[in-house]
This record gives structure tokens, C-alpha cells and sequence, in this order.
């Protein structure tokens, strides 16, 4: 095996897209993406039986495009990485399934990593400074809301908190819904928070009082922020008073953008470590880029977003972490792994 | 010489073959559990000990048979993808076999005779449930219904003989497709999971979110 420029493969089967890509050491060369979020649309979230159908659906032509993307064969690969956890338990299986038949049928080691960790590798790719460590990371999607402080990529990870009810992706979601708009709500809600005033309505903070602070300090919540929108909505409505959706859209983000990047920032200050990494779909929205920035700039902190089509789910996040193990020389997974749906960040890959 | 993986009970992965001059159709290995729980964790290994038992290369292999259900979602879909994604590996076709079929050709090779109702666990207090009248001339069970869906308290009177599976075998998923190549009879279904149910979703709860 080459292990020093690695040809890894990387599957990924967490949530809703069905992500598969390649990457030669640090340098990608193919990221595929089937997605089934429009048949989720009609549910308003993501439903697993839906999302597990679709990923059975969609492997095999998204690894055949990825090799073809890459200009490469199977027979060159010296590696396969999968997604072992966290995500949905059925729609993983699918992913760990295919990962290891793949694996076997050409003779190769395969890595069965975490998928939070490879949110974090997806900033190895092709950038043209490296990752600096240690590094705190915030990475927010509709599955996941989580602060981490990477010491190492392939050997310390820490979890700082992470959400204690719903994640950001899915407070946008909700709060579209309670607005009347379509699934997924983020860009819906950006859209409608077009010339609304942030400052509005002062909507509440998750888990900043200082009692939360004590034992969350951390950890992030959103069920109370939605819950609150829905009350202000639908007492306008029941007045018979225009509700400003402007207004109400923006104010809504700017809560959530408020507590994701203060908690972040806050983190980097207190931990003493100067470098903060985006990831996850939600960082496509534009005004928690702008925010995140600001505050990182006015606090000498360095921020790191890798792109967009690498931040949002996908599989050569996870076969770049795949690579990184392979070049620190750690031995592949046994054939015995399953599919976490709880997998600890600490667990950076499964044995 | 093929590849054959069903989990829609258990797990069972096995390597069978049909000599092309006397017609013989031998098992080479077959591995497996009826665990129902653990078919993304034992799937590897399964493999890998099926393909040593049976002492053949990858490479060797003309094809990937995989039972097609029905049984519960979760754990079919894991041999489905394993048998898709090893299919590709060796760059050979994937053979998709009902899982009923497999068992009525395991009973009727076994010496059963006439009518057979094959039911399997559905969950929800269903049955799945075919019926098939005996082999035919290609040595293919012949389905007469289903598969299908019934409540575990509506199951209908057999015919003849009822066969309650807990297990499929992956041999018999393989020799259903050596069978049916050798009869020029493929493909004996589609490429999609026989789920015999819609996703279970639960709807939009609409725009009030207050209760
Ligand atoms: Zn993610």
C-alpha cells in the first residue's frame, strides 16, 4: 500500500446524501453527491426509512460516477474508509455494508471512521495552508450542532458540547414551517430575512443564562428558540396583526448565528487556542460566514471554512480522514464494525 | 461459481457452483447466523470466511446472487448493498433472487411435495407469504401468490404443507441463480428490495407547532 499519497475511497451513508469520494493523500480528486432531500421535502425533515431506501438506491452509480470523476480504477485504490457513526443507525448499515463487500471483493484495508472527525479532515483538501492543531472546530448541521477541540486529527479529539435537543439545521427547519415555508428551511429562511431587521425581536438565547452556563457551558439548544418564534408567530396572528416575516426571519437567525458564534469564539479565547474550523451544511448560510468572521477578525482568532460542497455531508471528508490514518501509519479497522449511531468523537476511527 | 448473500432473516453468505458437465450444483462454503440484530457487523467476515472456505479468489467468481426479501428493511438492505458493492468490485453482474423462492427450493429439494406456503416474520403482527406448487422442469420453484403481506391472525389455510422460515440460505439464494442462468430464466425479479410496505413516515405536522 501507498502510504504516503494514499488512494482512498470514502463512503458516506449518515443522513440524507449518499456521498462518495476520492482522494489521493491530501489532494481530492473526486466528491459525488446523491441526495435524497426532495423526498423528505413532502415530510418537512428527513425521514431514515426514506433516506435508507434512497442510499440502497443511489451506491452503486454515485461510487461508478466517483471513479470516473477521479479517472481512476478500483484496482488502484489502496484503501476504503466508510462512515461507522454518528448518524441514522439504517442508513448507515448501508454505507458499513457496501464498504466492506468493496473492501473484500479487491483485497483492500478498510477505515471505518467518525463522521464528525471527518468534517473536520474535509479542511486537509486540497487548501493551500495546512490545518493548524490544536484547533477548535463548529460544526452545525441538520443532524448535528457540535463544538470540538482538535488536538490531533487522527489521535485527540475532544467534545466540547453539542446540542441537548435539536440541531441547528433543524430549528431552520421548524421555524420555516412555523413560517409557512418549504423544506429545508435554511436557505428559505435566508431568503425571507432579505431586508429584515436582526435586532427586531430579541428572540431568546439557548443556554447562555449564567445557572445554564455552569453546567452548559458548552452546549447548545434550540427547541426553546423555535418554540418561542411559534408563541410571538401565532400571537400576531391571533391579534389579527401582519406578521413581519422579514423581520421574524431574521431576527430568528441572528439568534441562532449569535449563540453559535459566541459559544465558539468563546471557546477559543477560554481554551487559549487561536484557530476556529466551520463545517457542516449550515455554515452555507451567509450571515453565520459573516458573523463567524467579524468576531474571529476583532479577536486575533484565525477561521477556517473549507468549501461549501465540502461542508455540507459527504465522502471525501471521509475518505480524507481515511488517508490521514493510513499516513500516520494506524492499521486498518477489523471486519467486525458496526453501524454507531451514537459514536463518541473521541473514537476518531472504529476498530 | 457465484457469490450469495441474503439477510433477510439472519445473515448467511455462501459460495456455490454448477458443473457445467454433469449440471451438478455443489455448495463450496456457507456461513452464517440467525441473529437478527447484527447483519452490518458479521457481513464482512462472513465473506471473507465464505471466499476462504471455498478457497476462491474473488476474480473467480462469475456473478453475486443476494435475496431480495422480503424481511425486515434494515437488515436486507445490508446484504442487498454488500452483494451490489462486491458485484462491482469484480466487475460481474448482481443476480437479485426472492428470499421465499430460496426457501421453497430448499424445502422441495429436501423431499417436501405439492402445494407449500412459505411465511416469514413481517413484523407489526404480519406474516410475508407465498405459495408455490413444486419445481418445474428448470428446477425453479414455481410461485403460484406472492410475496405478500397478511395479518399474523388472517393467515389462510394451506393447501398443503405451511413452512414457517426463521432462516434463508444463502447456498440455496445462489443455486436459485446458477439455475436460472443455466435456463436462460433471469432475471427472477427486479432490483429493488421487495419491501411489500411504503416508507413508514410520519407527515408534516402542518404549520402549528404549539400544542
Ligand atoms: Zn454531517
Amino acid at each position: 500500500m501507498n502510504t504516503r499519497e494514499p488512494l482512498v475511497l470514502g463512503i458516506e451513508t449518515s443522513c440524507d446524501e449518499t456521498g462518495v469520494g476520492i482522494v489521493r493523500g491530501d489532494a481530492l480528486l473526486a466528491n459525488v453527491i446523491a441526495s435524497s432531500m426532495e423526498e423528505h421535502a413532502r415530510y418537512g425533515g428527513v425521514v431514515p426509512e426514506v433516506a435508507a431506501r434512497a442510499h440502497l438506491e443511489a451506491l452503486g452509480p454515485t461510487i461508478r460516477a466517483a471513479l470516473a470523476e477521479a479517472s481512476v480504477d478500483l484496482d488502484d485504490l489502496d484503501a476504503v474508509a466508510v462512515t461507522s457513526g454518528p448518524g441514522l443507525a439504517g442508513a448507515l448499515m448501508v454505507g458499513v455494508g457496501a464498504a466492506k463487500a468493496l473492501a473484500i471483493s479487491k483485497g483492500l484495508p478498510i477505515y471505518a471512521v467518525n463522521h464528525l472527525v471527518g468534517h473536520v479532515g474535509a479542511d486537509l483538501l486540497d487548501s493551500a495552508d495546512p490545518l493548524e492543531t490544536p484547533t477548535v472546530a463548529l460544526l452545525v448541521s441538520g443532524g448535528h450542532t457540535s463544538l470540538l477541540l482538535v488536538r490531533d486529527l487522527v489521535s485527540d479529539v475532544e467534545l466540547l458540547g453539542e446540542t441537548i435537543d435539536d440541531a441547528a439545521g433543524e430549528a431552520f427547519d421548524k421555524v420555516a414551517r412555523v413560517l409557512g415555508l418549504p423544506y429545508p428551511g435554511g436557505p428559505e429562511i435566508d431568503r425571507a430575512a432579505m431586508g429584515g431587521d436582526p435586532d427586531a425581536i430579541r428572540f431568546p438565547r439557548g443556554l447562555t443564562r449564567p445557572k445554564d452556563l455552569v453546567a452548559h457551558r458548552w452546549d447548545f439548544s434550540f427547541s426553546g428558540l423555535k418554540t418561542a418564534v411559534a408563541r410571538w408567530v401565532e400571537q400576531r396572528e391571533a391579534a389579527g396583526e401582519a406578521v413581519p416575516m422579514a423581520d421574524v426571519a431574521a431576527s430568528f437567525r441572528e439568534a441562532v448565528v449569535d449563540v453559535l458564534v459566541s459559544k465558539a469564539i468563546d471557546a477559543c479565547t477560554e481554551l487559549g487556542v487561536p484557530r476556529l474550523l466551520l463545517g457542516g451544511g449550515v455554515i452555507a448560510n451567509a450571515r453565520l460566514r459573516e458573523v463567524a468572521s467579524e468576531r474571529a477578525d476583532a479577536s486575533g482568532i484565525a477561521l477556517r471554512i473549507p468549501p461549501l460542497s465540502l461542508c455540507t455531508d459527504n465522502g471525501a471528508m471521509i475518505a480524507a480522514l481515511g488517508a490521514q490514518l493510513v499516513m500516520a501509519g494506524h492499521a486498518p479497522s477489523g471486519l467486525g464494525f458496526g453501524a454507531d449511531s451514537t459514536l463518541p468523537v473521541t473514537e476518531i476511527q472504529v476498530d | 461459481m457465484l457469490l450469495a448473500i441474503d439477510t433477510s432473516t439472519g445473515t448467511s453468505v455462501a459460495v456455490v457452483d454448477r458443473d457445467r458437465a454433469t449440471h451438478e450444483l455443489r455448495t463450496l462454503a456457507e456461513v452464517g447466523t440467525d441473529d437478527t440484530m447484527r447483519h452490518a457487523e458479521v457481513i464482512g467476515g462472513f465473506i471473507r470466511d465464505a471466499l476462504a472456505e471455498a478457497g476462491v479468489e474473488p476474480a473467480r467468481l462469475s456473478g453475486v446472487a443476494g435475496g431480495m426479501g422480503p424481511g425486515p428493511f434494515t437488515g436486507l438492505r445490508v446484504g442487498i448493498a454488500a452483494a451490489h458493492a462486491f458485484a462491482l468490485g469484480i466487475d460481474r453482474p448482481f443476480v437479485p433472487v426472492p428470499s421465499h423462492d430460496a426457501i421453497a427450493w430448499s424445502r422441495y429439494t429436501a423431499g417436501d411435495e405439492g402445494p407449500l406456503q412459505v411465511v416469514t416474520d413481517a413484523r407489526r403482527r404480519e406474516y410475508a407469504i407465498s405459495e408455490y406448487d413444486g419445481l418445474d422442469a428448470d428446477g425453479l420453484p414455481v410461485r403460484r401468490s406472492g410475496p405478500g403481506l397478511v395479518p399474523r391472525d388472517a393467515l389462510p389455510e394451506p393447501r398443503g404443507l405451511r413452512f414457517e422460515a426463521a432462516v434463508v440460505s444463502a447456498a440455496a439464494v445462489g443455486a436459485l441463480a446458477e439455475l436460472a442462468f443455466a435456463a436462460r430464466r433471469l432475471p427472477l425479479t427486479g432490483d429493488a428490495p421487495l419491501y411489500l410496505r411504503a416508507p413508514d413516515v410520519t407527515p408534516s405536522a402542518g404549520k402549528r407547532v404549539l400544542r
